[in-house]
Formats: structure tokens, sequence, C-alpha cells
């Protein structure tokens, strides 16, 4: 029914909502498109420093002769394969106890409360740390304060009269542990 | 000449509607009761724009790599032209922005600013804060001197206490799994240019709305806030007796910010910035990592709470924290905005401010923390006429540790209790059986002192008069 004018001019506005909607959902997609595509290489810039294989790296930290016996030393040692331009920031520090001829022991100076560096006082055979008063034994375990556990260890062999560590990740103390 | 100042002037205003713009400021309507009590906020935008000229001068002269980031510092501190004064600037600004930041959130909740219809101005103001605290730790870390590589560390073991995810996001932020090249070019973009970026963009709407739903009027007892009528309510009283907040009202925030620039500009010239602690040096296990004054009393917090809650505490804490600010709106947007008539509200402020403020005195005394620096005991003038086997004792009090823990006299921590009149309160059995087997936060010294040497410590500690 009707003539032709008629339903032109009924279908006139239907015509143009459908062409906005489509033009505003257009618009939005490719807004979204592009957001997505600039976001991505920002995303991997800020997680490549992680993502990245470092392996662990065995690393001499002395002869066997260095060590005494009985006695406690601090070591530094390169990190894994840190970038080049990162220099004296890449060495981290550990202790190392000779238990006997050949074992040893490792531990890593990051109290296990909040990372802060804990220092040997020989005489009383203590960790201690500055930051909130932790206090652990020779043998890493907690002895007073409020770290939630002893201290970390790093793996430590002997090969041909080299004493070597292997680098490890700075320990991160977790809800669980 | 004036004529012609005038005629360029008006092509300017013309072509780029620069009175326009300004327009909805110069006529923007503000209760005439908004005095004093409104500049705080103003104040701390005033101290960003402080920090961003600051921060720029200094983009200038710093270097932002691992390596020589220090060294830069060291240069901008003795060597650049003004460079200590203008580092002084940048400190104390963030300072005075964290403070009174605070003030303009605890004078917002207090005069319950936060209800219908500006819950948005506050939960915008919760994000404000969270950046601005995110700015100040990842500023005081550029410093990059042994306190702010050690710094890193403790923000990476504090993200580690998050669930599921917390061991990489601590990763995330150090930029691997040591410190590394990487560690400060992550803390450099963040505190130079995301931050900054989110601060701009949560400023901008929290001052759009402030115009958009006015600034709130003082309370008054027995005027509730009824979001069906408020806003007609506010509108006819603005039209009626509301003033222009330029200049009426802007004038106290341009009188207040020149003020607290004075005092910055004093603090900076006078007592400068944070001095900077030895070159960073992750081998190295001399440092004492300490925050700023602003962070003290988290520091405190971390020190003193139960051992086994602490885990849960760093996690739960800022998390339950953040869901409260942002809820505070959601949980009251209506009713009575006077102090005098919220006491909880003003009761809560209060226990807030005297557990923050008692947190932050015994932080700046850290009585937890041995003190590695305790001048020793001298061994001839400790105790009156000290036999052998005392002098020996005494030796070993400083040599073995305990003086780091223990005062006597003057010298020495206060980790654990005075020594200096022990022997009133403990027989020579009784100390002997305490250091063997240590107790509460004292570690047990029974395998480390031999039956002589702790025979000579006690020695000493059960002489008189001991100073």
């Amino acid at each position: 029914m009707g003539c032709p004018c008629e339903q032109d001019s009924n279908n006139k506005p239907q015509n143009f909502e459908d062409r906005r909607s489509f033009l505003t959902k257009l618009t939005f997609g490719i807004g979204a498109f592009i957001a997505a595509l600039l976001s991505f290489p920002l995303i991997i810039a800020m997680l490549d420093p992680i993502t990245r294989k470092k392996g662990h790296k065995w690393r001499k930290v002395g002869d066997l002769n260095d060590f005494e016996i009985g006695c406690m030393k601090m070591v530094s040692f390169e990190n894994a394969s840190p970038y080049k331009w990162s220099s004296k920031i890449a060495y981290s520090a550990a202790y190392i106890r000779r238990e006997s001829e050949h074992e040893f022991t490792a531990f890593s100076v990051n109290c296990t409360h909040l990372g802060c560096p804990v220092r040997w006082v020989a005489k009383s055979e203590l960790f201690l740390c500055p930051c909130h008063g932790g206090v652990y034994y020779k043998d890493g375990s907690r002895a007073a304060g409020p770290p939630p556990r002893g201290l970390y260890s790093y793996p430590i062999r002997v090969t041909n009269s080299h004493v070597e560590i292997e680098t490890e990740a700075i320990p991160i103390t977790t809800m669980d542990s | 000449m004036k004529k012609r100042l005038k005629k360029i002037w008006k092509w300017l205003d013309d072509r780029g509607g620069l009175s326009d713009l300004m327009k909805p400021l110069t006529t923007h309507l503000v209760p005439p009761e908004s005095k004093w009590n409104y500049v705080w906020g103003s104040a701390t935008l005033f101290c960003l724009i402080l920090q961003v000229i600051t921060g720029i001068t200094l983009g200038f002269l710093y270097q932002p790599s691992a390596d020589v980031a220090y060294q830069s510092l060291v240069y901008i501190e003795n060597q650049a032209f003004l460079g200590s004064f203008i580092r002084g600037l940048h400190n104390w600004g963030a300072s005075a922005m964290i403070l009174l930041m605070g003030i303009h959130m605890i004078r917002v909740y207090i005069n319950a600013a936060y209800k219908y219809p500006r819950e948005m101005s506050w939960i915008t103001g919760v994000f404000l804060m969270a950046f601005t605290i995110i700015m100040a730790f990842t500023g005081q870390l550029l410093r990059w001197d042994n306190n702010g590589v050690w710094s890193a560390v403790v923000a990476a073991e504090q993200i580690g206490r998050i669930p599921w995810i917390g061991h990489w996001l601590a990763y995330f932020v150090l930029g691997g799994e040591t410190i590394g090249g990487e560690t400060l070019n992550r803390f450099f973009a963040l505190h130079v240019f995301l931050f900054p970026a989110l601060l701009f963009l949560f400023v901008v709407y929290h001052l759009y709305l402030v115009f958009k739903n006015g600034i709130s009027e003082p309370p008054k007892i027995g005027r509730v806030v009824d979001p069906k009528t408020y806003r007609d309510w506010y509108e006819k009283m603005l039209s009626k007796k509301g003033v222009p907040f330029f200049p009426n009202a802007i004038w106290r925030d341009a009188v207040f910010s020149a003020f607290v620039l004075i005092i910055i500009v004093g603090l900076a010239w006078f007592v400068g910035a944070t001095p900077l602690t030895s070159k960073p040096d992750l081998a190295s296990v001399h440092a004492n990592p300490k925050p700023d004054w602003y962070f003290t009393w988290i520091f405190a917090l971390y020190a003193l709470m139960p051992r086994q809650l602490e885990s849960y505490v760093m996690f739960f804490g800022p998390l339950i924290a953040g869901v409260f600010l942002f809820s505070i709106p959601f949980m009251s947007n209506r009713g009575e905005r006077s102090p005098l008539r919220r006491p909880w509200a003003v009761a809560g402020i209060v226990f807030v401010i005297l557990s923050i403020g008692s947190l932050w005195y015994v932080g700046t005394k850290e009585p937890w923390s041995p003190r590695f620096n305790a001048k020793p005991l001298s061994k001839y003038a400790t105790v009156p006429d000290p036999s052998t086997k005392v002098q020996k004792g005494i030796d070993l009090f400083n040599t073995a540790g305990c003086i780091y823990c223990h005062r006597i006299g003057n010298h020495g921590g206060i980790r654990g209790p005075e020594l200096t009149d022990v022997e009133n309160r403990l027989t020579r059995k009784q100390m002997i059986i305490r250091i063997v087997n240590g107790g509460n936060n004292m570690p047990a010294y029974g395998g480390s002192l031999k039956k002589e040497e702790l025979d000579e410590i006690v020695s000493f500690l059960i002489a008189k008069d001991k100073k």
C-alpha cells in the first residue's frame, strides 16, 4: 500500500540509524584494534627482562685454601647473564661456611623478612639484620626477630680445588614460606 | 604601543578563544564560606606542579643508568650550579605533597565532603593518593645509593607476599631475578613517564569533578544531605549567595601556596635533600636500608607486629585499607555532614592519626634494630677497678655483639633490656641460663661462647656501678 515516496520517507531515518550505529561500531572497533596493536610491544618490552631465559651459572668464588674449616666468609660473584651495562650492580654477595674438608654451605645475604643484607658477627656466630632486628644462627636457622624462616642457601660445589657457587634469583619470601 | 598590544590580544582572543576557555573558571560560583579550610587540595596540586618543574630540571642532570646514576647524583649534589638546592626542592616538595595530601584527605573526611554528589571526587582522590605514594617510593629509589638499591629489594619482598603471583610480580618489579641494569630503568620509567601520566589524567578529572559538582559547602549541624533534593538546594544556594571562584576564592589558594613554597625553599636551602648514602653495592652488607620519613611508620609496623601474622598483614593490610577507602562514600553518602554529629568518624580519624603517629615515633627510634655503630665500652672505665677477668668480659661484651642490643651506661643498643644494673635483677646463675639458652628475642649463645668466656661476661655483668 501507499506510494513509493511515502515508503521512502519512512525508510530514510531507519537507514540513517543503521548507518550511524555501524559507523560507531567501526570507530570503536578500529580504536580497540589500534590500542591492542600499540600495547603489545609495550607489554613485551616490560616483560623482556623477565621472560628472557637466564639460566644459572656456576661462579668461582675462591680456592679451597681460602676457606678455613668452621669459618664463615663473605664472597661476591656476578649474577647470571646480567645486562652488559649493569657493571657493579650485577654482583651479589653470599656467606660461605666450610663445614668440613669437603662440605660447604652458602647462605644468601638477604634476610628472609624483607631482604635487607644480614651481617655476620664472628664472635657470637650470629647473623644480624639491621632493618628490623632479625637474627640467625651460624647454620642459617632463625634465632630471633621477625623473619618467618631461616636464611636461604645457594648450591655450592668444589671442582679442581675451586669453590663454586651457583647463581640464583634473589630469594623472595612468599606467603607460604 | 598600548593600542597595538590591545589589537594583538583581541586577535588572539577572537581566534584562540582564550576568554571562552577561562570563562567557566572565572564565573564558577562557590559557597561564600569556603575559606582557609579549602586550601589543602590546591596546595597539594601546587606541590605537584613544583615536582614536575623540579623533576624536569633534575632530568636534565640525572643519568638513569644503573652504573652511573649515583655518580650523576653526586655531581648534582656537589658540583652542578644550584644542584643541591633543586634536589632539595624536589625532596621537600615530595614531603610537602604527601603531608598536604594527607591533610586534604582528612579535611574532606571530617567534613564528609565525599557524600552525595561528590563520591567520585573521593574515589579519584584515593587513586591519586595511591599514585602519589608510588611516586614517593619510586623517587627515593632513584637516588640509587645503597639505600636505594636495597629499597628495591625490600619492595620486591613485600610484593612477594601477594598470593599465587607474588613471586612472579616481585621479579617483574625488579626487572629480572636479581638487581641489574634493568632495575633502575624500570623505576625511572615508572617515576618519570607512567605514573606522572596517570597523575595528570586523574588530577584533571578530579578538578573537572570539582567544577561539575561544585565545592562542598561547609557543613552545618542539622543540614543533612538528601540525594533527592541536594543538587536543587545547592544550585539555589549558589545563585543566592555564591561568589565567583576567581578571584574571591582562589586568592587564598594563591596565598597559601606561596606560603608552602616559602617553607619548601627554606628547607631546601638550609636543610637540603636527604643525604646520599654510600654508592650502590649489593655485594657489600654494610647497608642499613631505611625509608624516607613518610614510610617510617610502615617500617615500624613491620618490626613490631606479631611474626606469624606478618606475611598476611603485608598483603591484606594494603588490600583492606584500599577497599575500605574506596567504600567510604558508598557506606554513607547521605545524612549529617558535621563532624559534631559524626562522633565515630572523628574517633576513627583520631585513632588512625594516633596509631600512625606513635608508629612513626617508634620508627624514628628503631628500638628493634641492633646498633652496629655502638661505641665499644671502655675496658678500664666501665667498671671501677676491673679485674682481668672483668676486663675480658667487657671485651667480649663488645666483640660478641652484646652491645649492639644491650645498653650499659650511655652506650649500646636498645633492642634488649638495659644491663647497667642487671646485678640487682638477676643472680649469676640466672644470667648464665639466659645467655646460654636465649629467650624471646635473645639468641642462644651456648654454642658460640666457651665456658670461661661465659664466666668472664657474667663477672662483668654482676659487677656493681657499671657506667
